[in-house]
This record gives C-alpha cells, structure tokens and sequence, in this order.
C-alpha cells in the first residue's frame, strides 16, 4: 500500500460543530453522510438559534478519505463546520454575574442561582456555537481552537 | 424618632452605628415592624452595578518639554480619540469612544471590541496607555507631536466625572419584530424571545430613596471601588414621572452626576465592556449609604423588589421611534425570577446590571462604614423633588438647512 493510500485508509473519529442554514435543518442530509459517504456518527448535542439555524455537535468516524468528501458535502450543503478541538471557556475574573448571556444561549448552559443571582456556566451543555462571545459585555466567554 | 446625620457620624466614629445593606433591611422591617428597625438601625447601604454610558474620567498629564498646548489638537490614548478642548495638557476621555479606524458595525452586527471604558479600566487598573496627540504650536507651546505612555500614578490628577449615572428605574426591553436586535439592552431575541433589564431594584440607590429626601449634592459614595461623592443631579433627571403608592417611579426617573479620584479605584468596579451592535461602555460599581433619620426614610429603604414596577418597551419600534406605547409593567422580583408575562407571554429575562456585583458594593460600603473609615455626608443642596416641575424634553427640532 501506497503512503497515500495508507492516509486516506487511515480511520478518523473528528468531533465538529455543523452549523445548518435555516431552509436545511429539515432535510436528511445527515443521513446521506451515513448511505453515501460510509460515516458513522453520533449526534452529542442539538439545539436551534432563534434565527432558526440548526446547531449540532457530531462526532464524525470513518476512513480519512471518507471524512474529506463527507465535509465536502456538508460545505456544498451549506452547512458551517467549525472543529470542536477544545470548548467554550468562562474567565472568571472578568465575568460580573450580569446575565446578559442566559437568554442568548441557545443550549441554556447559563442558569441564574435564585436568591444570589450568580450567573453559573455549565460547560457541559456548551454546544459552542459561539454566541455568547461577543453579546457578554465585559467578554469574559472564551472561544479556544 | 429622628436623628441626625452628625449624631449618626459620632456612633460611626465610636464604632457603635446599627449598619446594614439594602437587602438586609427588608428583612429586619418585616421582623420588627417600621417603628423600632428605624430605631435600631442607623444606615442602609445600596449598591448598583452596571454599563453607565455618561462615564469619562479627566486628567492632568503634566508638561512636556519643551512645552505643548494639546487644547485645539488632537489626543489619541491607546488610539481611542480623548477630547482636548481644554489647556495645555488636561484631556477627558468618554466612556463611549471607539479608535477612528474601529469598524463600528459596518460589519453587522458589529463587535466594538475597545473604545474609552476599556482605557479608563485599563489607567484603573495600573496599566500604561498610549498617548498619542498632535498640536499646532505657538510661542509659548511650540511642539507639535507627542507620542508617550502614560500611567495613571504619574498623572497629577485622574478623576472619574459621570454626568448620568444610577438610573432611578429603567426600561424593560423587548422586541416584538422577526429579526434579532442588538441593543444597549443587549440582544434581544424576535417575537417576543427574549428582555433585557438593567437595574438593580432593591438594591439600587435612588429606589431605597426614591423621593431624595437625604441624597442630594456632596453626598458621599462609593464609587468604582473608592470614594466619591454626588456633584449634581445627573443628565436626564426627571422627578415628575408617575410613582407608585411608595414612592418609587414606575419608569427611568432620577439620574446622579458623579465624581471621584480614579487613583483609588479599582477595575473590578469600572469594567470596560463591548455592547454587540451598539458600542462600547463602562460599568461602573455605586454605592449611596442612606442615613435612617426617620421612619419614613426606613420605610423607603425597606422597599422591595415586588413593589417596584418598570415598562416593558418594543426597542424594535416605539424606543427608536420615541413613541411613548408601553407594553406593560412587570415587578423586579417577576424580572428577576428569570421569567416575565407580557402579553400572556412568558419571555425570559436577562440583566445587564448585576445584582451580585451591587450586594457586594452594599456590603463593602457596609464594612467601610462599620470600621469608622467612611462618614456620612451632609448634602449641601437638595436634589429636586417630584414637586419639582424640573421635566426632560426631547429636542424640539429647527431644521437649519436653510439660513
Ligand atoms: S454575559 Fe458575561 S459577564 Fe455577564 S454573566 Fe454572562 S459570562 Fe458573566
Ligand atoms: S458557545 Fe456560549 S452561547 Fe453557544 S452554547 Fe456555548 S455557552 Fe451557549
């Protein structure tokens, strides 16, 4: 076997996050990287922006080769694909427990405490789509690649 | 029962003043009753943080050599434009300025990454900024170019000047349209998805005091971490707005002009932030300690946050219009239970002020106020009342196209 070959052989698992355009979200395209591309994937979190866009992060596997024309597809799709290498991080210091994030966040990963009114951040329903970036006033979400 | 603000400073010196927060007397009038909390308790302390727009800081950058008259040219700190209309070498810098070259929203929605609250957080915060200015020269200040750090302990004075700060009450902000807005309420969801508030309620200032019965001018406060004081009744002040039975203003109502030495502030109190879509601010962290002279000024201080109302407004149609259509009241305790009805809707809420930022202030205004190292202020001149008649008017436009 080729080095070429070898590469393009090679099995990849890539989580990303596909962002679907408004006029897609219904339509199975998801279902055609399984049929037409031979990937398996796992759907770790969905939600929908207000605009209507679809939000999902998948975790993609397959053969490297594979993988390239199954992300090929999505892009002619429309669909935004963005790496998950790493997540969306709160700087403590800077965030002032304002709020502005809660009703921005399309996954509801910001909860006010009643009572005490703290702003929590639970990174673990982050689809990391990106939002809540530039709408925090003192920028205190980082988005890391 | 009445006191007096001396008679209360002579307890604050003797360490035995009754102090408590804005919160902590709810509490304490429900247990007690309003007659014998107003006797056991000498101060309340307020607090309020958030983006105040009608923020700047001046200051006094001492003489170059050979000498420079900036006034007339133009300043630059860390690229934000600061105003040089001044003398030789004092400059203020507003809280709303953006760099020439920032993109504002030409990009939509537009991002404002820095602009004047960031530089002022940053000179807070011990930083170096650039500054950059140009001049046109004359005899007695004959260089025209200047481009040095400067540091906020070199100044020879650094004072923050907010001319509208402590909104008494605010707008609740929705947006009934089909598109997402950005505004300085922050971003608002279409159809009703989302409201922006922006005040801190019970714990605020002017609504523990909403007839202005002891803050006026030369009251001392905490302001942004340090010490400052009222200098006037703020931009926008306007007392005549319907009040509900207590007192308070179902609707924005009183401003305070505030003024402070920045060198003894700290960034955790004037945070720089970004308004996506908007601008740029400055958050800035007040304090008003309210002496208990009286009954009726502990039953204001014990006001809460179910008693007090603000108007839900369309800042997708009536706010940039200016139509005055309301499309509701909601209480701050429904605002701050993350939920409100509007239209047999349920919307829910975010603020831009934050509540646990101001309980912070109220209890460190509490704690400087307990160890004897803040007195109390007599004020030299009232603010004007509801009785006032003193109104805000829109303008009332001439079109000066043609002479
Ligand atoms: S918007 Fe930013 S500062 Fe405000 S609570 Fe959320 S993360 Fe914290
Ligand atoms: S990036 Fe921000 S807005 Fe988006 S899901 Fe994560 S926390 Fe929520």
């Amino acid at each position: 076997m080729s080095e070429k070959e070898k590469s393009t052989k090679k099995m990849v698992t890539k989580k990303v996050v596909l962002h679907f355009p408004k006029r897609r979200v219904d339509e199975p395209i998801l279902f055609r990287l399984i049929k037409d591309y031979d990937l398996e994937f796992n759907i770790l979190k969905a939600s929908i922006t207000p605009e209507a866009e679809g939000l999902m992060v998948v975790e993609l596997k397959g053969e490297q080769a594979s993988y390239d024309l199954g992300v090929q597809y999505l892009l002619n799709c429309g669909v935004k694909i963005q790496a998950l290498s790493q997540d969306v991080t709160r700087n403590e210091d800077r965030c002032t427990s304002c709020g502005a994030c809660v009703t921005v966040c399309p996954a509801g990963a910001f909860s006010s405490e009643p009572g005490t009114m703290v702003v929590r951040f639970n990174s673990k329903k982050c689809v990391a789509c990106g939002l809540c970036i530039k709408a925090c006033p003192p920028r205190a979400m980082e988005l890391h690649f | 029962m009445t006191k007096t603000i001396s008679e209360i400073n002579q307890k604050i010196k003797q360490g035995k003043a009754v102090v408590v927060t804005a919160a902590e007397i709810i509490e304490i009038a429900k247990q007690e009753g309003i007659k014998k909390a107003a006797e056991m308790v000498d101060v309340v302390t307020t607090g309020t943080f958030g983006p105040m727009c009608s923020s700047g800081a001046y200051f006094n950058i001492g003489h170059t050599k050979p000498r420079m008259k900036l006034g007339g040219g133009r300043s630059y700190l860390n690229d934000v434009p600061a105003y040089a209309a001044f003398a030789a070498v004092d400059l203020f810098i507003g809280a709303n300025a953006l760099p020439d070259d920032d993109p504002r929203n030409h990009n939509h929605p537009g991002d404002f990454n820095y602009g004047g609250g960031h530089v002022i957080e940053e000179l807070v915060a011990g930083h170096d900024v650039r500054l950059i200015a140009s001049a046109y020269g004359t005899d007695c200040y004959p260089r025209k170019k200047l481009e040095t750090w400067i540091n906020i302990k070199d100044l020879n004075e650094a004072v923050l000047f907010n001319m509208r700060n402590a909104y008494q009450n605010y707008n609740v902000a929705v947006n009934t349209s089909d598109k997402t807005i950005y505004t300085y309420m922050g971003v608002l969801k279409p159809r009703l998805g989302s409201a922006g508030y922006s005040s801190a309620g019970q714990l605020s200032p002017l609504m523990k005091d909403p007839c202005y019965k002891t803050i006026g001018v030369g009251t001392r406060i905490f302001l942004g971490g340090g010490v400052g004081y009222v200098a006037w009744p703020g931009t926008q002040f306007n007392p005549g707005v319907p009040r509900s039975e207590n007192g308070t203003p179902r609707g924005g109502a009183a401003t305070l002009c505030v003024i402070g030495d920045l060198k003894q502030m700290s960034p955790r109190y004037l945070v720089g932030t970004s308004m996506q879509g908007y601008g740029v601010s400055l958050a800035v962290g007040i304090g008003v300690p309210i002496p208990i002279l009286n009954e009726d000024i502990l039953r204001y201080t014990a006001i809460t946050d179910a008693e007090i109302f603000a108007p839900v407004i369309d800042y997708s149609s009536s706010y940039p219009n200016r139509e005055p259509d309301i499309l509701g009241e909601v209480s701050y305790a429904e605002l701050r239970s993350g939920k409100i009805k509007v239209q047999g809707k349920s919307i829910p809420t975010a603020a831009l002020s934050s509540y646990p930022r101001a309980l912070e202030i109220a209890n460190t205004l509490k704690d400087w106020i307990g160890k004897g190292e803040f007195l109390l202020s007599e004020p030299v001149a009232a603010l004007p009342g509801p009785e006032s008649g003193v109104t805000f008017k829109p303008l009332n436009e001439r079109p000066a196209g043609e002479y």
